[in-house]
């Protein structure tokens, strides 16, 4: 067993926004090719060429369809939804995968609350993966270490990096500006901001370990036309008698 | 060793960020199916049996083949560079060794985009121009699955929503940046021309229409010949100068366009010289209010509420009209008149494949060139913007050319031109076809970007004629990029009486092993994007914004660790052997050492060249100068490009600023001003129809006459695409994943596990009634041919269309993959499905599947039935064709840790 710290004041994470993810996996490969030779053992690929290739990855975008009966259950005739959902760690401020850990190699930092593994201290026993909720663990199979996101600890505070990429690389080169990272333990911050104007949440905190990392949901919709759609007035009719009687007062308007 | 690629910042494009094809360049560099050296064949065609040349061999078996039919009969070269970047050398290279036979691969991806822009507008979406993403209120995106212009569309589409725009997605399938839009359209394919008809039978209905803007920037007020009797019928009325009338509504008289006086009548009919004439406005009047166009006459077979219709208008007219966006910056038009401010109309359009790769495209892409028209949306701020080189009117560009300057000399100008009238087209004294691909012929009079997709089928029936050699860079076409792919493939491999192969010599550079290298006799291997110079040069596609023109470079950061060279300079090499006007100096020897030297150098017109950037000897000019010899080191040092803004009183109106028209001339884009205004009408059009229609010395054969009266309308129209059938109820598309580009996606280690298998997306309905459940199999059958394809059930689709993600499915042995992977086993094509001739007509023809009006490939007419299939025994999709042996091997099965070498 592994114990947390007393919670940080700064919370650093990520605030994913789904209304613009197109599920185009730029981030999912960013992050790859960013912690492939960054922080611990590469991220390794199994039969990469061959059938089922396999890999570690630590941001996958899940993609959903949301039935109407599901979305809008007050709109059953609304078209069917499609969300993009990018999963990453959380980096949970009670995260059961710390405490689980029975070499300590899991653990949050006590100055910023990012989640780390400590490679040379795990023996992919596997036991934190089983209890994340969200899935967010991957045990590399070449190395036999759990890898996880790390929100690119290599570069946000890496001083060889000018100032505006010391940010995780998922968010750097987001081009649907979906990912957005800061310190949301200061309600002040952006995306702290972002949160509360966007009614940003976590994911299932029915678990209680209390994510970092929030979500934006997808805007309404408006593919549905209420029971008054506004529409254009009509001109008189018969119809061309209207528009040539409407051509003569718009050529005065010119005039 | 490359340790990690990052989007620049400071460019003006991607500024920063990168797509994941952008983040896997490591994989797509250090790919297993990169080609190692020259590769002369040595089984047969298709058997992927090759051995390994040295390039003076190479060169020397090229060179054997091009040079003796350069010096007997040109034209039996076919040069086909598919998706080339590089198409002001590669079109130039061809137009000097003097073959008419050259085009990339526009013909079958988006001419009818593009031709549509340009004779309507002077530029067309995407590489010429962009929504304001910035300013627009209301975005519409039609067709544009995840690829062009995958970056900026994410960008802009963010961008817009911050802002409080509403973005709505016009496309049968809700992915990507369907599934992010504010409303999505699931609108029936082939069927958007009608709905964008209905939308403006609104607008004009209800009297909302720029009427001031269509007046002035429009030909809405020129005079139209509508004398039944006269053969001039439908051309515009002209004075002496030929310059195009109006009718003066003040001065009740006909004046040329281009008086500054001009109140030009939108309505009525007039008597000019004993000619009745009417202002093309009235005809749009009459065309767009009839009720055939009307929301509730469409709504069904566009698979649209007819109040959703009515709904989008009012929103589009909301946002137009109520929303004006105002740029106080004075400018001055072409005629000389002040303006105190740009005004503009924040609706923003985008379309793209999914609008063009039907038959009925050209017109379908026109109506909506006519939408934003209408509400005066065009190059105004909040807009449709365009970007530098463009927007040029059709007199700026030259037409086809197809005849040499003598025999066996170069071409007397560049292959691919804007036909004006059925005199540009490019046929021979007794009607039959000048080029291999029958562009700019009856069939398809404004191939503007040829037809690369008829020329395997054309060469290998010796239909118009037999060639000798064939050559090809960066294009499948024994895979994804043929309709018809198993017959695509019998082609390559047809042989005659003789033995020898119908196509005789086919040569074939790319950088990695794909379907199409073992389909060729000689491979001259490319070099990854990572190991070479390229140039996205103003004489080609630059990287320009709306407010500022810019191109760029790319320059090698490692050394190729094997045999292989980049593409541009082989041919600039090979243009030297053969001994080509422009490639040689007066010696004789080598004009330029490489593809770097030629960037740098190389002067198409007096001080213009592919790159505007850091020109003359001192390197501080831009646009027109002479060469700079140090010009790419300043690009390095930039960044790898260059960007120059345009001044702020010509950032709008382009088409008429004199600001922007003088700058434009500075820069060498055009010699003189070009001033035009936009055409609602397009008398070209209205040229080949009166040629139909019985007038002229050039007229169509008569099995073509109807087609091209009905669909050649000078103004925009909808009919039915080719394919229309009760037997084959569903529509059958792909789309391209943001993930992968084309068929070179798959290679790559990282892309491939996103995209290791597609499958067949059907609708719940349709699974319903077919008794086909998710994960299972299906039949899908076309007219042509039947395939069986793993299924997934689907709601967010349109009620009547199946789709599949394009060229993931693979060919045994190709790409290095394994032969059991997952592309090669579960994959699938839908190209099988797709025949280049639709079925025979009564009069026992078949017509080509593509666009009657540009001959663009209607890959998204197709039409299918689906059964539910028994999973087959071997699990693999049907047809599963036998593998071909690997030139490269095969990937290592081991696992793959990159960067544990130096970490």
């Amino acid at each position: 067993m592994t114990s947390l710290p007393q919670p940080s004041k700064k919370k650093l994470g990520l605030v994913i926004d789904l209304d613009t993810c197109v599920g185009c996996h730029a981030c999912v490969i960013s992050c790859k090719e960013w912690n492939t030779s960054g922080y611990g053992a590469p991220l390794s690929d199994q039969n990469p060429y061959g059938k089922d290739p396999s890999g570690t990855w630590l941001n996958r975008v899940h993609t959903f369809e949301i039935t109407p009966n599901v979305s809008r259950c007050d709109q059953p005739d609304a078209p069917a939804q499609i969300v993009h959902f990018p999963r990453s760690c959380l980096h949970c401020e009670d995260a059961p995968c710390v405490t689980v850990c029975p070499t300590g190699a899991s653990y949050k930092r006590s100055e910023d609350g990012i989640v780390l593994v400590n490679e040379d201290a795990c023996m992919g026993c596997g036991l934190c993966a089983w209890a994340c909720p969200y899935g967010a663990r991957e045990l590399d199979q070449a190395e036999g270490v759990m890898k996880k996101c790390t929100l690119c600890i290599d570069r946000i505070y890496n001083e060889n990096l000018p100032e505006e990429d010391r940010i995780p690389a998922c968010v750097r080169t987001c081009p649907a500006e979906a990912r957005h990272f800061g310190d949301l333990g200061d309600p002040e911050s952006s995306v702290s901001k972002l949160v509360a104007e966007r009614d940003g949440f976590t994911l299932m905190p029915e678990k209680y370990a209390k994510p970092v990392n929030h979500y934006l949901p997808p805007r309404s919709r408006t593919d549905i036309d209420g029971p008054e759609p506004f529409a254009l007035a009509s001109l008189a009719e018969p119809e061309a008698t209207g528009f040539l009687g409407w051509l003569d007062k718009a050529l005065e308007r010119l005039n | 060793m490359i340790r990690y690629i990052q989007g620049n910042k400071d460019h003006p494009v991607n500024r920063g960020v990168l797509c994941a094809k952008g983040s896997a360049g490591i994989m797509q560099h250090y790919s297993p199916a990169r080609l190692n050296a020259p590769l002369k064949r040595v089984g047969p065609r298709g058997s992927g049996q090759f051995e390994e040349i040295s390039w003076d061999e190479a060169m020397d078996i090229a060179v054997s083949w091009l040079k003796p039919i350069r010096e007997s009969d040109p034209k039996r070269l076919a040069f086909f560079p598919g998706r080339d970047q590089s198409q002001s050398l590669t079109g130039w290279w061809a137009q000097q060794y003097g073959t008419p036979n050259y085009a990339a691969h526009g013909g079958f991806c988006s001419v009818n985009m593009a031709a549509a822009g340009l004779y309507m507008l002077g530029g067309a979406f995407w590489e010429f121009g962009q929504p304001d993403w910035e300013r627009t209120r209301y975005v519409m995106i039609f067709g544009v699955a995840e690829d062009h212009d995958s970056n900026p569309i994410k960008m802009g589409i963010a961008k817009a929503k911050r802002n409080g725009a509403k973005v709505i997605g016009i496309n049968p399938v809700r992915t990507g940046y369907n599934a992010v839009a504010d409303e999505w359209v699931g609108i029936t394919p082939g069927t958007d021309g009608l709905f964008v008809l209905a939308l403006i039978h609104e607008l004009f209905r209800t009297g909302n229409v720029d009427l001031d803007y269509l007046l002035n920037w429009t030909n809405a007020g020129w005079l139209v010949n509508n004398d039944p009797k006269s053969p001039e019928l439908g051309m515009f009325l002209r004075d002496a100068d030929a310059k195009p009338l109006i009718w003066d509504r003040k001065k009740n008289k006909a004046l040329p366009n281009d008086d500054p006086e001009g109140q030009p009548s939108p309505k009525g009919e007039v008597t000019v010289d004993g000619i009745a004439a009417i202002p093309v406005f009235e005809l749009m009047a009459q065309k767009y209010l009839a009720v055939d166009n009307a929301p509730d006459a469409v709504a069904e077979r566009c698979g649209i509420n007819a109040k959703t219709i009515k709904r989008i208008a009012a929103e589009i007219v909301e946002a137009a009209f109520e929303n004006e966006v105002v740029v106080e910056t004075p400018w001055t038009d072409w005629l000389g008149r002040r303006h105190e401010r740009f005004v503009g109309r924040p609706v923003a359009l985008h379309a793209m494949r999914g609008i063009s790769a039907h038959s009925n495209g050209f017109q379908t892409c026109r109506t909506l060139h006519l939408l934003q028209l209408l509400i005066g949306a065009v190059e105004v701020p909040g807009g449709f913007r365009f970007k530098p080189p463009y927007p040029k009117p059709v007199d700026a560009h030259p037409t086809p050319t197809s005849a040499n300057t003598k025999p066996n000399g170069p071409l007397n100008g560049p292959h691919l031109g804007l036909p004006r009238g059925p005199e540009d087209l490019l046929l021979n004294d007794d009607g039959t076809p000048a080029r291999i691909d029958k562009a700019f012929t009856w069939d398809m009079p404004l191939s503007i970007h040829g037809a690369m997709h008829t020329v395997i089928s054309n060469a290998a029936t010796g239909d118009p004629y037999k060639i000798d050699t064939l050559f090809l860079y960066m294009a499948n076409m024994a895979w994804n990029s043929s309709m018809n792919t198993s017959g695509t493939i019998d082609m390559l491999t047809a042989k005659d009486d003789d033995d020898n192969y119908t196509i005789p010599h086919i040569i074939y550079s790319d950088a990695y092993s794909s379907e199409m290298v073992a389909y060729a006799d000689l491979i001259l291997p490319d070099t990854t994007y990572l190991e070479r110079h390229d140039c996205i040069s103003l004489l080609d596609r630059p990287i320009s914004e709306p407010d500022a023109v810019a191109d760029s470079i790319r320059w090698p950061v490692v050394e190729p660790d094997r045999d292989v060279r980049g593409f541009q300079s082989t041919l600039i090499a090979l243009g030297a052997r053969l001994q080509l006007p422009g490639f040689v100096t007066e010696d004789g020897s080598a004009k330029y050492s490489d593809y770097a030297d030629y960037m740098v150098s190389h002067e198409r017109r007096p001080g213009v060249g592919p790159l505007g950037g850091w020109r003359g000897a001192d390197g501080e000019s831009e646009g027109r100068a002479e060469p700079n010899p140090n010009q790419l080191m300043r690009y390095i040092e930039n960044g790898g490009f260059w960007k120059s803004e345009i001044p702020e009183s010509a950032r709008y109106m382009k088409q008429v600023n004199k600001d922007y028209q003088e700058w434009a001339v500075g820069m060498g884009f055009f010699d003189k001003p070009q001033p035009y205004q936009f055409q609602l009408y397009v008398e070209p059009l209205r040229k080949f129809q009166a040629a139909a229609e019985g007038h002229g010395p050039i007229q169509p054969p008569e099995h073509l006459r109807s087609r091209v009266a009905e669909t050649f309308d000078p103004l925009p129209i909808w009919y039915p695409d080719s394919c229309e059938s009760e037997e084959y109820p569903l529509h059958a598309i792909t789309q391209r994943p943001a993930a992968m580009y084309h068929s070179w996606g798959s290679q790559n280690a990282w892309l491939r596990q996103l995209h290791t298998e597609n499958a067949l997306y059907v609708p719940a309905t349709v699974c319903d009634k077919a008794g086909i459940e998710d994960g299972g199999w299906a039949w899908l059958i076309s007219d042509h041919a039947r395939i069986r394809a793993p299924v997934r059930r689907m709601e967010a689709v349109n009620r009547n269309t199946v789709w599949t993600w394009n060229a993931v499915g693979k060919r045994s042995g190709a790409w290095a993959l394994s032969e059991d992977a997952n592309e090669a086993q579960r994959g699938f094509l839908l190209n099988h499905l797709i025949s280049e001739l639709l079925p025979p007509k009564e009069d026992g023809l078949r017509w080509s599947n593509s666009d009657p009006i540009t001959g663009q490939a209607a890959w998204y007419d197709l039409r299918v039935r689906i059964e539910k299939a028994p999973p087959p025994p071997d699990g693999a999709s049907e047809p599963h064709l036998e593998p071909q042996e690997s030139p490269v091997g095969t990937g290592s099965s081991g696992d793959l840790t990159y960067g544990k070498d130096w970490t």
